[in-house]
């Protein structure tokens, strides 16, 4: 099987955001894959190893996503593809989108796996936009792959309940927590995976003018949200506490 | 410049989902004196479409197929576009659920156009709406404006208050009629999530629980009390690393991202994964025996106690004041 993934570096989840100059700083930040597209390379690997085949993880950004995909390669993807993007304006899902879907356009697929969204933009529109230009399915969400033939069955977390679909391939997917645990990267994996190959590409290399990219939405702005302040911590015998706190939800948050 | 605004309503168990007529409030500003047009997705649903009239919609198209009876992409972008195609609008609004964030992806791209997603604010500017969205799950907001096109967003529920219900509204219904082709994707089976009524992302009020629960069996605590409130259940990532619940119900970074007006965390630490998750709740209660726990941090009120004594005797405080 031909499979891919497509997966983003994104900064850790323990970080803070601090904002300068219009811009997220990112100095001295940790960076990791987007951990829901962790999932995507974990079932790549485990649809491989049941199937047969090669798993290439892609990825849209800047070269310090070398890293990443180095993480991926060491998980045990077999290739991995670099596309810069960094000259393109106001960069968001829709440039993201084009720049796949050139790149998608020659290759030949039989699964594409992606995170069900990224935990930095939080769009989760890369996936859909994609599976739409190359028509072909798409599934979004979902908690477990099971692939027989052309055909797949999957299970797709809808806000809690669970559909079964089946659907047949070439297919893109979005992974949902659940759907597996990631394995650690091997010390001998690691080891390998610097030896694997990783192709860097731009848009020349894929035919693509800057224009055609551009994205169709521009932030204007960006801020933190205003610091919490601590409130009030409760005082005296737990029932009157519990009393307190119901009278104060009552007539001073008014929100029971 | 008046526009004319798509809202794509959205019908769950027989129902409007509150965030289709939240959307429409959000359209009848953007559309600045122009048209708010609900469009109805289904099969037998007619008899609910007077209700978009009622929240504020100018009129509705309705969109039947047996084809339509439950979500497909390929169904419902087939009768969005035969919509879009007719109406020529300006904007498109959808809520930020799981079929928005499903459908309206692929339509951005099958139309060319931008999509500002999980919309929780929005300001029109002269011709421009600028619309604010969390990222970095609330760690952080950005305003962002669709550069040029239609104007295309999803909305995340509970944040836009929908319009006071008119029934003395009227407006017409009018049926569109589209082939849908083929579907691609056959939905076999729908398993129903039976441990929570209310849908986190929508519940007003929610009680979520961490590591300190100790155990799945207590979350029944967590429930009685989201019962009596009306509210629903949610969980640290911890608890559900721990197995004491489905990650469907984990709130945080990685999980739900969730604004209710009343959030009461339960043997919760506050980690910063978690917070990110659910910081922006209006009203935040702690409940943890540690004085020092994080959550004490960002909430409004806390009560430092042991949970399995407190829980409880909240539980029969509130029913005492809510009956």
């Amino acid at each position: 099987m031909n499979i891919y993934v497509i997966l983003k570096r994104t900064f850790d989840t323990e970080e803070k955001i601090q904002i300068e100059d219009g811009k997220i700083l990112e100095d001295g930040a940790e960076f990791i894959i987007n951990p829901y597209d962790e999932y995507a390379v974990e079932e790549a690997i485990q649809l491989r190893e049941e199937h047969g085949g090669e798993v290439t993880v892609v990825t849209v950004g800047n070269d310090e996503g070398e890293k990443e995909l180095r993480t991926a390669l060491a998980m045990g993807a077999d290739k991995a593809v670099l596309i810069e993007d960094e000259d393109v304006e106001d960069g968001d899902a829709f440039s993201t989108q084009a720049i796949l879907a050139a790149y998608f356009k020659e290759q030949e697929v039989d699964i594409i796996l992606g995170g069900n969204v990224a935990v930095d933009g939080g769009s989760g529109q890369v996936g859909p936009r994609l599976a739409e230009k190359l028509d072909i399915n798409h599934v979004t969400s979902v908690i477990k792959i099971e692939i027989q033939n052309d055909k797949a069955v999957v299970e797709k977390d809808v806000e809690g309940d669970k559909e079964l679909i089946e659907v047949s391939l070439p297919l893109l997917v979005t992974a949902q927590q659940g759907l597996n645990e990631p394995r650690y990267p091997s010390l001998p994996g690691i080891m390998k995976a610097k030896k694997k190959p990783l192709d860097t590409l731009d848009l020349d290399d894929l035919d693509l003018d800057e224009e055609d990219v551009e994205g169709k939405t521009k932030t204007v702005d960006l801020y933190l949200p205003p610091e919490k302040e601590a409130g009030k911590i409760l005082e005296g015998e737990i029932d009157d506490q519990v009393k307190e706190l119901v009278s104060l939800l009552k007539t001073e948050a008014k929100v029971i | 410049m008046s526009k004319k605004v798509l809202v794509i309503s959205e019908i769950r168990d027989g129902e409007f989902r509150n965030v289709s007529f939240e959307a429409i409030a959000a359209a009848k500003q953007i559309s600045n004196g122009g048209e708010v047009v609900g469009v109805v997705i289904g099969n037998h649903v007619g008899d609910l479409s007077k209700q978009l009239i009622y929240f504020g919609a100018d009129r509705v198209l309705l969109v039947e197929s047996d084809k339509l009876e439950k979500y497909t992409p390929s169904g419902f972008a087939q009768a969005v576009q035969t919509v879009v195609e007719q109406e020529d609008p300006d904007g498109i609004l959808i809520g930020h659920t799981a079929i928005g964030r499903d459908l309206a992806p692929k339509l951005a791209a099958r139309m060319n156009s931008g999509l500002v997603s999980d919309a929780i604010a929005f300001e029109v500017v002269g011709d421009e709406v600028l619309f604010t969205r969390p990222i970095y799950s609330g760690k952080a907001f950005e305003k962002v404006v669709v550069k040029d096109g239609i104007v295309f967003a999803t909305i995340r529920p509970n944040n836009i208050a929908s319009l006071e219900k008119d029934e003395t509204r009227s407006g017409n219904v009018q049926t569109v009629d589209v082939e849908i082709k083929d579907l691609q994707t056959v939905i076999k089976e729908v398993v129903k999530n039976t441990t929570s009524g209310v849908d986190l992302s929508e519940a007003s009020v929610i009680v979520a629980g961490g590591r300190g629960l100790k155990n799945g069996d207590n979350f029944k605590l967590l429930e009685d009390l989201a019962t009596v409130l009306g509210g629903a259940v949610g969980a640290s990532r911890g608890a559900c690393d721990a197995d004491y619940c489905d990650y469907a119900l984990q709130i945080g970074q990685t999980g739900k991202v969730v604004t209710p007006d009343l959030y009461i965390a339960v043997g919760i630490s506050g980690a910063i994964q978690h917070v990110a998750g659910m910081s922006n709740s209006k009203v935040i209660v702690a409940i943890n025996k540690d004085p020092e726990a994080e959550i004490f941090q960002i909430a409004d009120y806390g009560i430092v106690g042991d949970l399995f004594d407190v829980v409880p005797k909240l539980t029969e405080e509130f029913k005492k004041v809510l009956v």
